[in-house]
């Protein structure tokens, strides 16, 4: 049958993203003003679930606790700490223009607009431009210790191409210190007594009780009990899916089983084909490759990126001669060369390298080489601004890039695609918010170096807060306790698919069919998609998820501590999340950003798009298992920003 | 379930409350912080004493001066008696307590466990202690109430000395204790500046070699004596 | 290469525990130790047994998720390293590895080389934090920081909460844990109006966990991934003395500390040689 026949004609009527009326920069203003708030006597009476406990889920967790509610907080890991958010290192941006480089909310707004490549939300991302600045007061303020200048002001870096110097950072830590900032401010609540934490338990489910999101199903990763609890709020703050594709730079628990679970309780998933490829990771060394390591992409002001200009070449990069090698980015984009945008500069290394010219094992990897910028401003300089990613690059690969040219390749990073939400960050189901990575964000196609930790704490800290309680406040909630059949329901359902899982007893393990599903992904969805490749990978990932269903064999019980257990439901969640994929990168016929479909490129291989007709939000509803899902669409306005399509040549 | 259990688990007693002494012995910093203080009593002692006993190789008269000259002031010798039995009460009552807290904090030992750059000193702190403890008191008994003394003469500080020191056993006592005191001041004085917050990556390195100068002055120092009356170079 | 490994294997909290000795004979000098305990537990599941449970995460050192003890060494050979940066060229061919979970009273085992790490978080609820209201936030360079002083409370920011510390330590002590947030907070400008009672209540909590008291033996800098400094116990165990003597009135009672503290002199670290 032919894939694309499978989707259910768009409903003509749009989502209502609830935007608020005026001027662009009123709006949140606004918002704000009409917000209802909640008696602060009564605050206690209402209790947030909070999933996750990332730059969104622990600032806003922390936030909504201090404010008075009653909240629950929720995380995999065994800390709060640890939650991915805290391998993020470059930085984080503010338009505070601290540079005096006229830098501006508006400019902030209109580069993550157009860094998008138009497929945004222009409000949301205007508010976020506006918070970006309250952040940075926020995080200096519980003590982050962000960079200084000797005069004791906040330093700055120009990141990710970015005319303007606005990314504030602490050393290569960024990510590691804005979370223990909001860690701090939890642990700060628990203390209190107004949050309390449940590390290492997993949510399973979401319940929804009369079409509102009352609660969730959750498991106690330690003891294997299943449990839930009712609440009169829900928010999931889980991070991005990029571990569907199986090699990630993502933490090797990162999953979708979150918000999978809310999406097949009805609430939309929106965009999930716009998945964004990091051009400079470091390459797997061999099948037992866990995880993929970014090296920051800073590296590629002074590389030079080039492969053999012979295909098959084998011999040892010093004994290329220069008239041998290949720069392709200078030779391709001469204006910006080696700092050609991350989509570009990832399909580029995969191109030479499906050619045949890669380097290292399985030629998947090209050399990023420093000889040239060693001559040119000595070992010593070049050590001071990298040597502490040399180092991480020697301990990983035992190579020494002072010696030998570094071996980069491209690898998933982030997902711009999640669960559908409002102005408000309220999902498709009422109760249910969704911030941070895990909503299908304001980043559209494609997301700008350093505004994903600017967009959880902004979500975390400013808006969730303020939105949660004005749904709170506007009340017709019924009074609801675990022991609501629904929640009876949802536990049964979880147990049952525990049972599943563990009675298959066939004979592989579970990271098997995830490697499968990944390596199926990357080839047919990855950087460049096409009809054919997707059509190839709708067919393809039912059959590898009914062998899993068929042949997994998990070890051990459901009432210990059972970490392939864990693993396989969340596999288990990635297939049906890679259909829809697929099914959104089929239906969306132009390039944008990070979805690059080969038939829609210009004739010097630029993303095509089509603006006449994909200015839209796909947002997909789930229509039960083995049934197509439904496609609903956004319309995006662009009155701020004029369309305009890059060039970086 | 753990979760909950977190939020009940109590914090800290609010500092505001809880006495200022009871906290400084019942917290762990302020316990090693008195152990610190009274180290440096028992350290400046021991150090005087070394250099009033090194008296010795000037001969009897010499000696039994100095001897007579710690009594002149009986008010003063009673005072600082009293000042070092507190010290090494509050010390080694404070050295044992945290010795046997140290065993809860961890109560399953490790099958295997390699240290990596810890001196051998400062893991046996409490062996080297009690080693100095025992010799302080055969010590007293020996040369103070002279008990322990072959032939004990009231007043004759330098006689008691060479009788007691004579025997090669009793020497090699002496001995083998002020290197405990050694070791066990090699570690001490530097550790003694971590707890009371002096040391900082400025001062460490000097504080270091501090430590082991005067370990090394004190333990040869002391041990000195004892090897001179062996050998008979003082009272020979 | 070929890799034995005596592995600790405990069932559950209130199980016995004992090692288990495997065998892994194709071990790539290229994998990360955890690779190569992937490589094992996938032969475990295919022989039918269970996985041997360890905890990891990011797999890139930061997020502290990852620890055990090879050999007696928390965290392994390479120093500034966690386990999950540790890579198999550092170890031998027909090499015997010995692992065996952090080891403290505060850490209950949970299952093999898991341990439950929560009293960390205990700690830090206790006091590591500045109290700022979201929303309440002053301009950001309304306050000025020394480069320096930011640098430094960077340096001990940066632990990653991986409890190594105590597992080195023979007194399981969380000195140097309790130390490195005690002195990010404690250099900074915003971290000063609590810092007299943080320092204490934070000790305090450590010692209700049941960690040690610090002896000054070293291990724990030795073994920590993150560089953290044995002066940030030195600098702990000031404060903490500080806010014992501070000459306080009962209703503010450290308020007057950071003027008052007999231990300010030591504050200044004159002549220090910045590395
Ligand atoms: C290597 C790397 C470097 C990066 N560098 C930068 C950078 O320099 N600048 C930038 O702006 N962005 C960067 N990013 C992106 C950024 O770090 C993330 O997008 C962002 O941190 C996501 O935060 P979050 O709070 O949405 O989710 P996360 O931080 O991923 O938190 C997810 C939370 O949800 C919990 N969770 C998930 N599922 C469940 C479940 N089922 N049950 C219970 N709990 C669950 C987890 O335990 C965790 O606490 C980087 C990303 C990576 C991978
Ligand atoms: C002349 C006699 C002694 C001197 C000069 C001395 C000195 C010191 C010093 C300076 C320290 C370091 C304290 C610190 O870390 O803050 C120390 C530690 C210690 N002393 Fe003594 N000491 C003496 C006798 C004793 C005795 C009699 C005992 C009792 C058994 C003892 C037991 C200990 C112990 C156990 C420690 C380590 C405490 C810890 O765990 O950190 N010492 N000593
Ligand atoms: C080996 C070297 C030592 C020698 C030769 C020595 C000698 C003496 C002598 C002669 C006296 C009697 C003094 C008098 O009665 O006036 C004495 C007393 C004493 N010595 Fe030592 N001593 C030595 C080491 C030590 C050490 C290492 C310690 C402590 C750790 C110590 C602690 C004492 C004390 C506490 C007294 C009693 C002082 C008093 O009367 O109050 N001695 N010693
Ligand atoms: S101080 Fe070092 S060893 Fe201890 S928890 Fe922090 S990072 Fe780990
Ligand atoms: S090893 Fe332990 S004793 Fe102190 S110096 Fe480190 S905490
Ligand atoms: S797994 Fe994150 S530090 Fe090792």
């Amino acid at each position: 049958m032919e894939a694309e026949s499978k989707v259910s004609p768009p409903t003509a009527a749009g989502l209502d993203a609830r935007i608020p009326p005026g001027p662009i920069e009123k709006k949140w203003e606004t918002r704000k003003f009409d917000l209802k708030l909640v008696n602060p006597a009564n605050k206690r009476k209402y209790r947030v679930v909070v999933v996750g406990t990332g730059l969104a889920g622990g600032a806003a967790a922390a936030s909504l606790g201090e404010l008075g509610y009653e909240v629950l907080s929720f995380c995999f890991q065994d800390s709060p700490r640890r939650a991915h958010s805290i391998a993020a290192q470059g930085g984080i941006n503010a338009a505070k223009n601290y540079q005096n480089d006229g830098d501006s909310v508006r400019r902030l707004f209109y580069d993550t607009v157009k860094g998008g490549d138009f497929r945004s939300r222009e409000a949301n991302v205007y508010r976020l431009a506006e918070l970006s600045v309250n952040i940075i007061d926020q995080c200096a303020a519980q003590g982050v210790p962000f960079a200084r200048e000797y005069g004791g002001e906040l330093a700055n870096r120009s990141f990710g191409g970015a005319q303007v110097s606005r990314t504030f950072y602490a050393r290569g830590q960024t990510g590691q210190q804005l979370l223990l900032g909001a860690y701090q401010a939890l642990e700060r609540q628990v203390a209190a007594g107004t949050v309390r934490q449940f590390p290492r338990t997993e949510m399973l489910e979401v319940v929804v009780v009369d079409g509102r999101a009352r609660g969730i199903v959750f498991r106690d990763l330690v003891t294997g009990r299943v449990g839930s609890v009712a609440a009169d709020a829900v928010v999931l703050a889980t991070g991005g899916y990029a571990n569907v594709f199986y090699l990630s730079t993502n933490a090797r628990g990162s999953n979708a089983t979150a918000i999978w679970r809310a999406h097949r309780k009805g609430a939309y998933f929106a965009n999930p084909c716009y998945t964004q490829i990091h051009p400079t990771c470091i390459p797997r060394s061999g099948e037992y490759q866990s995880k993929l390591t970014l090296m920051s992409e800073s590296l590629r002001n002074d590389g030079r990126v080039w492969v053999p200009a012979q295909a098959g070449d084998r011999r040892p990069p010093d004994q290329i001669p220069e008239a041998e090698r290949d720069y392709y980015l200078e030779r391709m984009y001469p204006s910006f060369g080696n700092l050609a945008p991350r989509d570009i500069s990832s399909r580029a290394a995969k191109h030479v390298c499906d050619e045949g010219r890669g380097v290292g094992p399985g030629g998947l990897g090209v050399y990023l080489d420093f000889r040239d910028a060693f001559a040119r401003i000595g070992r010593k300089v070049m050590d001071e601004r990298y040597g502490n990613l040399f180092e991480m690059y020697e301990r990983i690969t035992g190579d020494d890039p002072h010696v030998v040219p570094m071996r980069i390749y491209p690898a998933v990073h982030y997902t711009m695609g999640g669960l559908w939400v409002d102005y408000d960050l309220m999902s498709t189901v009422p109760g249910l918010f969704v911030a941070g990575e895990a909503n299908f964000s304001d980043h559209g196609a494609n997301r700008l170096g350093a505004s994903a930790l600017m967009q959880g704490l902004a979500d975390g800290y400013f808006i969730v807060p303020y939105t949660v309680g004005d749904y709170l406040a506007r009340g017709g909630l019924a009074k609801v306790d675990a022991r609501h059949a629904a929640f009876r329901d949802a536990e049964r359902e979880v147990a049952e698919r525990t049972r599943r899982l563990l009675s298959i007893g066939g004979t592989r393990p579970v990271d098997d069919f995830h490697k499968e599903l990944g390596t199926l992904l990357w080839n047919d969805c990855g950087m460049a998609r096409s009809k054919e490749s997707l059509t190839r990978a709708l067919d393809e990932i039912p059959r590898i998820e009914a062998a899993f269903w068929k042949d997994l064999k998990i070890t051990g019980s459901g009432e210990e501590l059972n970490q392939d257990l864990e693993r396989a439901g969340r596999v288990a969640d990635f297939f049906e999340l890679a259909e829809l994929m697929c099914f959104d990168a089929l239906q969306r016929n132009e390039s944008a950003g990070a979805h690059f479909r080969v038939e829609y490129q210009t004739p010097d291989g630029e993303a095509a798009r089509d603006d006449a007709h994909y200015a839209y939000v796909a947002a997909w509803e789930w229509k039960g298992s083995g049934n197509a899902p439904a496609l609903h669409k956004e319309p995006l306005a662009f009155e701020n920003v004029h369309l305009a399509t890059r060039s970086y040549k | 379930m753990r979760g909950m259990a977190t939020a009940a688990k109590p914090s800290a007693a609010a500092p505001a409350r809880a006495s200022r002494l009871g906290v400084l012995w019942t917290s762990l910093v302020g316990k090693k912080a008195l152990m610190a203080a009274s180290g440096i009593v028992l350290f400046a002692f021991v150090l005087g004493h070394m250099i009033g006993n090194l008296q010795a190789f000037g001969g009897p008269a010499r000696l039994n001066r100095y001897a007579e000259l710690l009594r002149v002031e009986p008010p003063l010798l009673w005072a600082v008696r009293i000042v070092l039995l507190v010290a090494v009460v509050v010390h080694a009552v404070a050295g044992i307590q945290l010795w046997l807290a140290r065993r809860e904090s961890r109560p399953v030992p490790y099958r295997r466990y390699a240290p990596t750059v810890s001196t051998p000193a400062s893991r046996t702190m409490i062996w080297s202690g009690f080693l100095v403890l025992g010799f302080v008191v055969y010590h007293l008994l020996d040369l103070t109430f002279g008990v322990a003394n072959p032939s004990y003469r009231e007043g004759d500080v330098f006689h008691n000395l060479v009788a007691s020191l004579g025997r090669g056993a009793a020497a090699i006592f002496y001995v083998v204790a002020v290197a405990g005191l050694g070791v066990h001041l090699w570690h001490g004085l530097w550790s003694m500046f971590q707890s009371l917050g002096v040391s900082n990556r400025a001062y460490t390195p000097g504080i270091k070699r501090f430590a082991v100068t005067f370990a090394v002055i004190l333990g040869v120092g002391f041990a000195a004596i004892p090897l001179a009356v062996l050998f008979g170079v003082i009272g020979g | 290469m070929r890799i034995v490994l005596e592995i600790w294997r405990q069932k559950g909290a209130s199980a016995p525990g004992r090692f288990v000795t495997y065998e892994v004979p194709d071990v790539s000098e290229h994998m990360s130790f955890l690779e190569m305990l992937d490589v094992l537990n996938r032969r475990l599941v295919e022989k039918g047994e269970e996985p041997v449970a360890f905890d990891s995460d990011c797999r890139e050192g930061i997020c502290g998720m990852c620890g055990f003890l090879v050999n007696g060494v928390a965290h392994g050979p390479l120093r500034h390293a966690t386990i999950c940066q540790t890579h198999m060229r550092h170890f031998h061919d027909g090499e015997t590895l010995r692992l065996e979970p952090w080891r403290a009273a505060a850490f209950p085992v949970l299952k093999d080389l898991c341990v439950d790490r929560s009293a960390l978080d205990r700690i830090i609820a206790s006091g590591g934090y500045v109290t700022i209201r979201t929303g309440s936030a002053p301009e950001a360079n309304a306050i000025l920081v020394p480069k320096r002083a930011a640098d430094r409370a960077m340096e001990a920011a940066a632990c990653i909460g991986c409890g190594a510390c105590v597992a080195a330590c023979p007194n399981a002590s969380a000195a140097l844990f309790t130390g490195a947030k005690v002195t990010h907070l404690g250099v900074l400008p915003q971290g000063q109006p609590e810092r007299p009672a943080r320092a204490l209540r934070m000790t305090e909590q450590a010692r209700a966990e049941g960690f040690g008291h610090c002896a000054s033996i070293g291990e724990c800098e030795a073994v920590c991934p993150a560089g953290i400094r044995l002066e940030v116990i030195a600098r702990m165990n000031r404060d903490v003395l500080g806010s014992l003597f501070a000459r306080g009135e009962e209703a503010e009672p450290f308020a007057a500390l950071p003027r008052t503290s007999p231990m300010r002199f030591f504050e200044a670290e004159p002549g220090e040689k910045v590395e």
